[in-house]
């Protein structure tokens, strides 16, 4: 899902009706925002999911998801809503813990990928030159090794006990396409009059950057970040699922692995590995679908009529 | 006459409610008349210029009629305008820098496109036209990355004309260029019409300098209705509408008795289209409007081919 | 276009350099003594095993030479093809491993990827035609999309697999036939193929229905294409016109997923047990093998490289732009 459609920045969106009052910016897309179903959808999901997360651990008595609590490999009944695993794990705790622990991976993930996204994309489309020959080399040769086989090797050699260290690693090698896409956005912001009027006024790159530049296209960082975020989720998953996840604490990948390590599949206990990869396909699912809906709230171009 | 448009209104869709960017205008275009189309931005120009070819997803035909060469334009219907698209009427646009298929070869673009609409290429006429804008044969085998700016819309120029349509719309053609362009440009379109490939044309521009070189007729528009419509020369020197007065005023003419005067823009801005107020438009902005302007102006013809929306000019 | 390929190689060739420093560097900064560790977790049995294991490594590595040494002749036997001994299957070389492997992994990427980019592009171009077909391909292309390779995989083997008994659970082929190349064991091999295959194309099909719809819209809303709607072009023409510049994205999109589409063909292997990189790569980290492991990840480099100087190669087949020198793809 790295194949963002550029969407035009949105300064650009002036080919509105002609004559009409300009109405704010702000409040314009927060009517749009509201009525668009695909963000509503998205975001509520996304909403109930994480709210999931972070309560559900704290209803629970048990402290420990992973503790062998009841019967074993039992189908989900009114106690066990989500069924218990061959040794006894109530499924329902490591989902909820399992929730946690993946909204956590997101957010370190896509945060660190988009920081560097960021101050590469924005350094190299904002200097130009010999910044951005050397950048953009650096960003095309991490942009072509494979994430996962980097990740399989750092975490395979050093070990990975915590989410956040899982994290901050997914986060330094899945950042390329999203600097590119920041640079080439830059590019086109870097000749606007009101640029060239900071940089006459006397202030420096970063101030400029930051002050002009990222303002004008804090939507589409926005929807970059999603994607991060979502992919960050995904690329964990798979690292836990071949036996590299994070050695403390549990997550839905490290649950899935888990269900294929003991046959929960040959076994028919579908009640273990059915939840974690819904709960994953979910949260990834509603952050897209939501975007779809930023973008159609931020680009004029593509709302329906 | 090539065109007749009588109360023309067109509407656009938006989030609180229609704007009526076009408000009931009507002209004629003579046979090989070049008309000047003038005026701010969100007077309705482009609007107008949409309407008569391709009304875009958000426009709404609301009333009046546009006759072409006898026939009625079936403007909301977007199939049966495709009977006169190109053939009839046809636009060199804005973007022309962009109008072509990026990974097409001209010359091959060309042909698919006439073949879709029936046509065979005459290769001949083709590049005697090229040759008519200055570009050469040889622009047909490249791809449009490789040609410049100014060639591009030279080759837009061609492409768009290929059919002798009876009117075509040149929106916005100069916006882009600077100045030794724009005087190219505008000399080839002239050219167009003296050789007689197209009968008649509309020229949209914002810029009513430039529009002074190349049309037979201007009109002047505000606030989605017609302000003052006349013969070049006439609206230059004799304009009877206090918004064109100002215009002509706030004009910059090397050696001119302006000089002195500081430049400015006409203060305030139009009134909201999305439920104008009633009576004359540009009362709030005029420095002649009394009482009577709460009441709409008629256009009136007070001199022949020279028509004004304005009680104080009559 | 020779600086085109000039730069692509370029950076194909620094990105090799990147990767082997990485794979050697790892090892060699890891805190404590890494023989020591490796022979200690390999829990060889036999104690000739593990001396031998010992002094090889310990000749391998060359702690007793300085750096800049042991770099070379790291490089030295790389590009022998020495990527060392496996400890999982020791004493066999470990590109006599992966080679075995790769024809597996091969014959699971190599289809799905093509046959997903293409169903993808033909349904999301169809897509952004038909209101009624756009409002169902949306939902299940994202769907699909954001599926974890190893859920998917696991939900088919369950339903397909274990419930409904129609295709095997896991391996490339029966346990009971000797690959070879006959009628018995090439179906043998399609019947095991079938399900991975699946997990595969699905998951990545609906990415590409969905960016193909995408690009798709937004081509038809550009200037050309407006141009064209106003000189009354037909519909078939400006879409064709929209379908083949929207396939640009697409392919240089199929650069960008290479990664994406490895990651999603291990995990599917590990799912099914099927005998690819992917279950080695498994096998490599329970049994703590790094030398292994390293060898597939440099042989997944390779395959990324080749396969991105591919996609290179067809993106100037496919955009004529590149070929006048004017401008290049922009991966």
């Amino acid at each position: 899902m790295s194949t963002l459609p550029d969407p035009a920045p949105e300064t650009a969106a002036a080919p509105a009706a002609p004559s009409a009052p300009a109405a704010k910016p702000g409040s314009e897309w927060l009517h749009y925002a509201v009525r668009n179903p695909k963000l509503l959808i998205g975001f509520s999901l996304v909403v109930v999911l994480f709210a999931t997360g972070l309560a559900g651990p704290l209803l629970l008595d048990n402290g420990n998801p992973n503790e062998y609590v009841g019967p074993q490999a039992s189908a989900p009944d009114g106690t066990y809503w989500m069924g218990t695993t061959t040794f006894g794990q109530d499924v329902y705790a490591q989902f909820v813990h399992g929730l946690r622990a993946t909204f956590l991976v997101g957010v370190v993930g896509g945060a660190i990928a988009a920081v560097i996204a960021m101050l590469v994309g924005f350094l190299a489309g904002y200097r130009g030159g010999i910044t951005d020959e050397i950048l953009n080399m650096l960003t095309n040769v991490v942009l072509v090794i494979p994430a996962l086989a980097v990740l399989l090797i750092i975490n395979a050699y050093m070990g990975v006990r915590s989410v956040a260290v899982q994290g901050l690693f997914i986060g330094l090698t899945s950042w390329p396409w999203a600097a590119r896409a920041i640079r080439a956005q830059t590019f086109s912001l870097r000749t606007r009059e009101f640029v060239d009027l900071a940089r006459l006024s006397g202030s420096g790159t970063w101030r400029i950057v930051f002050r002009e530049i990222a303002p004008n296209m804090s939507s589409y960082l926005f929807m970059m970040f999603i994607l991060l975020f979502g992919g960050s989720i995904l690329i964990a998953s798979s690292l836990d699922f071949i036996g590299l996840g994070p050695t403390e604490g549990v997550s839905l990948g490290l649950m899935l692995q888990s269900a294929q390590q003991w046959s929960a599949l040959q076994l028919g206990m579908w009640w273990w590995f059915i939840p974690p990869g819904a709960g994953i396909t979910a949260i990834v699912g509603a952050l897209y679908v939501a975007n779809v809906g930023l973008d159609e709230v931020f680009n004029p171009k593509l709302r329906e009529s | 006459m090539t065109l007749t448009v009588d109360d023309l209104r067109v509407h656009y869709r938006t989030l609180r409610g229609e704007v009526r960017a076009l408000d009931g205008v009507g002209f004629d275009l003579a046979d090989g008349e070049i008309l000047g189309l003038a005026g701010e931005s969100g007077c309705g120009k482009t609007t107008l210029g949409k309407a008569l070819i391709r009304l875009d997803g958000r426009m709404r035909h609301a009333g009046g009629t546009v006759t072409l060469d006898g026939d009625e334009l079936p403007l909301s219907d977007d199939r049966a305008m495709n009977a006169y698209r190109f053939h009839k009427i046809s636009l060199v646009p804005q973007y022309s820098m962009s109008a072509l298929n990026p990974t097409r070869r001209i010359g091959r673009m060309i042909r698919e496109l006439l073949a879709s609409r029936g046509v065979t290429v005459d290769t001949d006429e083709l590049h005697r036209r090229l040759a008519l804008v200055g570009l050469e044969p040889g622009v047909l085998d490249r791809y449009p990355i490789e040609l410049s700016g100014g060639m591009k819309q030279r080759a837009v120029m061609v492409i768009s004309t290929l059919l002798d349509p009876s009117v075509l719309i040149a929106d916005e053609v100069t916006s882009a260029l600077d100045v030794s362009n724009q005087q190219a440009v505008v000399g080839a379109l002239t050219g167009l019409r003296d050789k007689g490939l197209v009968t008649s044309m509309i020229f949209v521009t914002h810029d009513l300098g430039l529009t002074s070189h190349i049309a037979d007729s201007i009109m002047v528009m505000y606030a989605g209705k017609l302000a003052e419509k006349a013969p070049t020369k006439v609206l230059t020197t004799e304009p009877r509408h206090p918004y064109t007065r100002m215009l002509i005023g706030s004009l910059p003419q090397v050696g001119a008795r302006y000089k002195d005067k500081p430049l400015s823009g006409i203060e305030g801005s139009p009134p909201s289209l999305l439920d104008p107020p009633p009576g004359c438009r540009f009362r709030d902005r005029c420095p002649l409007a009394d009482a009577r302007c709460a009441e709409e102006p008629p256009v009136v013809e007070i001199a022949p081919r020279h028509s004004v929306a304005c009680w104080k000019a009559a | 276009m020779r600086r085109y390929f000039a730069r692509k190689l370029l950076v194909y060739a620094l990105t090799f350099v990147v990767a082997v420093t990485v794979n050697w560097m790892i090892p060699r900064f890891m805190p404590g003594d890494p023989v020591a560790a490796m022979v200690a977790r390999a829990r060889v049995s036999q104690p000739e095993a593990a001396e031998a294991m010992r002094t090889y490594y310990n000749n391998l590595f060359g702690f007793d030479e300085p750096l800049w040494q042991q770099y070379l002749h790291f490089w030295g036997a790389l590009l022998q093809g020495d990527f060392g001994i496996s400890i999982w299957v020791f004493p066999t070389p470990v590109g006599d491993v992966l080679l075995d492997a790769l024809p597996y992994t091969l014959g699971l990427m190599v289809p799905s990827v093509l046959l997903s980019w293409f169903a993808g592009n033909w349904i999301g171009a169809l897509s952004a035609r038909r209101k009624v077909l756009d409002n169902t391909v949306l939902p299940v292309g994202y769907l699909l999309t954001a599926m974890p390779y190893m859920w998917i995989a696991v939900i088919l083997a369950w339903a397909f697999g274990a419930q409904a008994g129609w295709f095997p659970l896991s391996g490339g082929y029966s346990l009971d036939i000797q690959p070879g190349w006959n009628a018995g064991f090439v179906l043998d091999a399609l019947h095991h193929w079938v399900l991975p295959f699946l997990s595969l194309f699905l998951v990545a099909l609906g990415g590409w229905a969905i960016g193909m719809r995408n690009m798709i819209i937004y081509e038809l809303e550009s200037d050309y294409s407006s141009y064209l709607s106003a000189l009354g072009a037909p519909q078939r023409l400006i879409r064709r016109y929209a379908f083949r510049n929207a396939v640009l994205p697409q392919v240089t999109g199929l650069a960008l997923q290479l990664g994406v589409l490895v990651a999603g063909a291990l995990v599917t292997e590990i799912v099914f047990a099927y005998p690819g990189l992917g279950s080695l790569i498994l096998a490599a980290i329970q049994n703590q093998d790094f030398f292994l492991l390293q060898g597939a990840f440099l042989f997944i480099v390779i395959g990324v490289l080749i396969a991105n100087f591919l996609i290179d190669i067809v993106y100037v087949v496919v955009d004529p732009r590149t070929r006048t020198g004017m401008a290049g793809g922009t991966s």
